[in-house]
């Protein structure tokens, strides 16, 4: 095959076969006010030793987890990251992007991917892992498509007590063709089991809940699991993969799918992203899901050796009958999480969630007993993340906590008018108690600040 | 080209499903070419139950090969009245039994039905011959 870039009148064959007269109107969906239409600019170049002094003073203002101690979460959150994991994911061999395609001379990465598979299943609870998505959204995402797929119906039910973003995305890939159906929250900040039971029926393909929700609040699957079930619906659990170190996994209470988002497993926080996408299922929907899925075969001297298997649901060989149009992963942040996973044990893992979730409790347990505050689900079990109550708006005290070096947690208010005096704080292992103890001081001389 | 199975009783249509009338009953398959040339069948998906009502043209399943993806189509409107329910657990019957265990459906036309517009065991070996090209 040559690779020689299209000319013009290539371009314009193929814009004309698809009915389109010019490059712009094939884009005209795209907001006009995105793409960029002037040049860039740039001033003249500048000697190395210049561009490194300039790019140290930008990226100084950076407000980061080293300057300020972040008790924000909603998803992505400070965890311990072991110095190996760094080392070891930035080895010319792992860290040149390859699509393993050709097992011959990809055994390394396609082991790390079956690896990593192999502890998500564990984890999880359940009987087949991919080789990661994008993010936990999209791989929610996909599993409510598939569930479609399954059972011809188009009817889906989603708890309210997801991240307001993560419903978003999943009312972005279901904009089409899907009847979603939003289940309520109670007064304790979980989905509300009574109207999730008037909702469920026969017409739906599947329901989706998270194991600890958006307001850290853990919900009680078993019964949203056995209930989709008894009405032949599929459920579809959502997870921070951390917590499935302490709590009993959704494998076992019969899930048909467990998606979620990897970040607590080894992966930077960066601003947001790039995010790892946990995906797995039952092994009877197997030839449904979506990506890459790796296997462990022999040669036929006998060696071991991996290779992507069942390839024939990807879209590269399936082409529009394909489940999804997904046949990537996310593989850099895979392999940090597997290398991750390796390096903290199963016993490192539970120390990891148990002590976040110890700092949780003891900075609520504080905070509460300020004056003023209180807790905003004050029933509710949580994991590492509560929301709390003040008596002034949430926007007022982080910008103040932020002159402390403190990153509050989560402004409520930002996705919810009726929310602004409350936030919400994600605690993990990584904080001592005089951090703990300097969030509770520091909260109080704003509060005495702001009345 | 290795030999590959024709038989003469049998009509066929130019996307290598042979179909065996019977009056108004039709039972179809793929044939001993078409399998040959997706090699290994890995795995087949029903798209159509036993009772559901089909039109010419529609999916009744597809067929996985270890590169490729093929569907099968229904040759005629009809209604469904048996699929090969040992073939998803069992797919290789398609390779090994082209003509016998790895029959696809049996569909009950909606009318009189004639072949007229199928291949007869002649004219699909003239396909067979420019496809093998």
């Amino acid at each position: 095959m040559p690779y020689i870039p299209h000319t013009d009148d290539d371009k314009k064959n193929m814009l004309e076969r698809i009915g389109f007269t010019d490059f712009d109107s094939l884009l005209k969906d795209i907001s006009p006010d995105l793409p960029c239409k002037d040049h860039f600019d740039l001033p003249k170049g500048i000697t190395e030793c210049e561009l490194i002094k300039l790019m140290q003073k930008t990226a100084s203002q950076n407000c980061d987890s080293v300057k300020t101690l972040c008790f924000a979460g909603g998803g992505v959150y400070d965890h311990y990251i072991p110095a190996a994991v760094q080392h070891i994911s930035s080895r010319p061999e792992f860290y040149t992007a390859y699509t393993p395609y050709q097992p011959e001379v990809s055994q390394g990465t396609l082991q790390v991917i079956f690896e990593f598979q192999s502890m998500i299943c564990e984890l999880t609870g359940m009987d087949v892992s991919n080789a990661s998505m994008y993010d936990g959204a999209t791989a929610l995402s996909e599993a409510l498509i598939i569930c479609s797929k399954i059972k011809k119906k188009n009817r889906i039910i989603i708890s309210q007590s997801f991240h307001p973003s993560v419903l978003k995305v999943a009312e972005t890939y279901l904009s089409h063709g899907f009847e979603l159906v939003k289940c309520p929250i109670n007064e304790d900040g979980a989905t509300d089991i009574k109207e999730m039971e008037k909702l469920l029926n026969t017409d739906t393909a599947a329901v989706a809940v998270p194991y600890t929700n958006f307001f850290g609040t853990i919900e009680p699957i078993a019964d949203f699991i056995v209930g989709a079930r008894s009405k032949g619906v599929l459920s579809v659990i959502y997870t921070n993969p951390l917590t499935l170190s302490l709590l009993e996994p959704p494998g076992a209470f019969g899930a048909d799918f467990t998606v979620g988002e990897g970040q607590p497993l080894g992966i930077e926080m960066s601003y947001g992203g790039p995010l790892l996408g946990i995906f797995t299922s039952r092994r009877e929907h197997i030839r449904a899901i979506p990506g890459r899925i790796i296997g462990e075969t022999s040669d036929k001297k006998g060696n071991t050796g991996y290779v992507m298997t069942l390839q024939t649901r990807e879209q590269h060989i399936k082409r529009e009958r394909a489940t999804s149009n997904i046949c990537t992963n996310q593989a850099l942040c895979a392999l940090r999480a597997a290398v991750y996973l390796a390096l903290m044990g199963k016993k490192g893992l539970e120390d990891a969630a148990l002590r976040s979730h110890q700092n949780a409790q003891k900075l609520n347990s504080s905070l509460t007993a300020i004056n003023g505050i209180k807790n905003v689900f004050p029933d509710s079990a949580f994991f590492n993340e509560f929301a709390i109550e003040l008596p002034v708006d949430a926007s007022v005290v982080s910008a103040k906590m932020l002159e402390k070096n403190i990153i509050a947690g989560i402004d409520l208010g930002i996705f919810d008018k009726k929310r602004k005096k409350q936030i919400l704080i994600a605690v993990t292992e990584k904080r001592t108690d005089g951090e703990l103890e300097y969030y509770a001081d520091s909260i109080k001389e704003v509060l005495k600040e702001a009345k | 080209m290795s030999e590959t199975t024709i038989m003469p009783d049998l009509f066929y249509t130019a996307t290598h499903e042979w179909v065996k009338v019977e009056n108004q009953k039709i039972t179809i398959g793929l044939t001993d070419f078409a399998q040959q040339e997706l090699s290994d069948i890995v795995y087949l998906e029903y798209h159509a139950a036993e009772g559901d009502i089909v039109k010419k043209g529609d999916s009744l399943c597809t067929v996985e090969a270890v590169k490729t993806a093929e569907d099968i189509f229904s040759p005629v409107d009809g209604k469904i009245l048996k699929i090969n329910v040992a073939l998803p657990d069992n797919p290789s019957l398609l390779n090994k039994e082209p003509y016998e265990g790895g029959w696809i459906a049996v569909i009950e036309t909606s009318e009189e039905f004639s072949p007229a517009y199928l291949l007869s065991a002649e004219d699909y070996k003239m396909v067979v011959l420019e496809s093998a090209h």
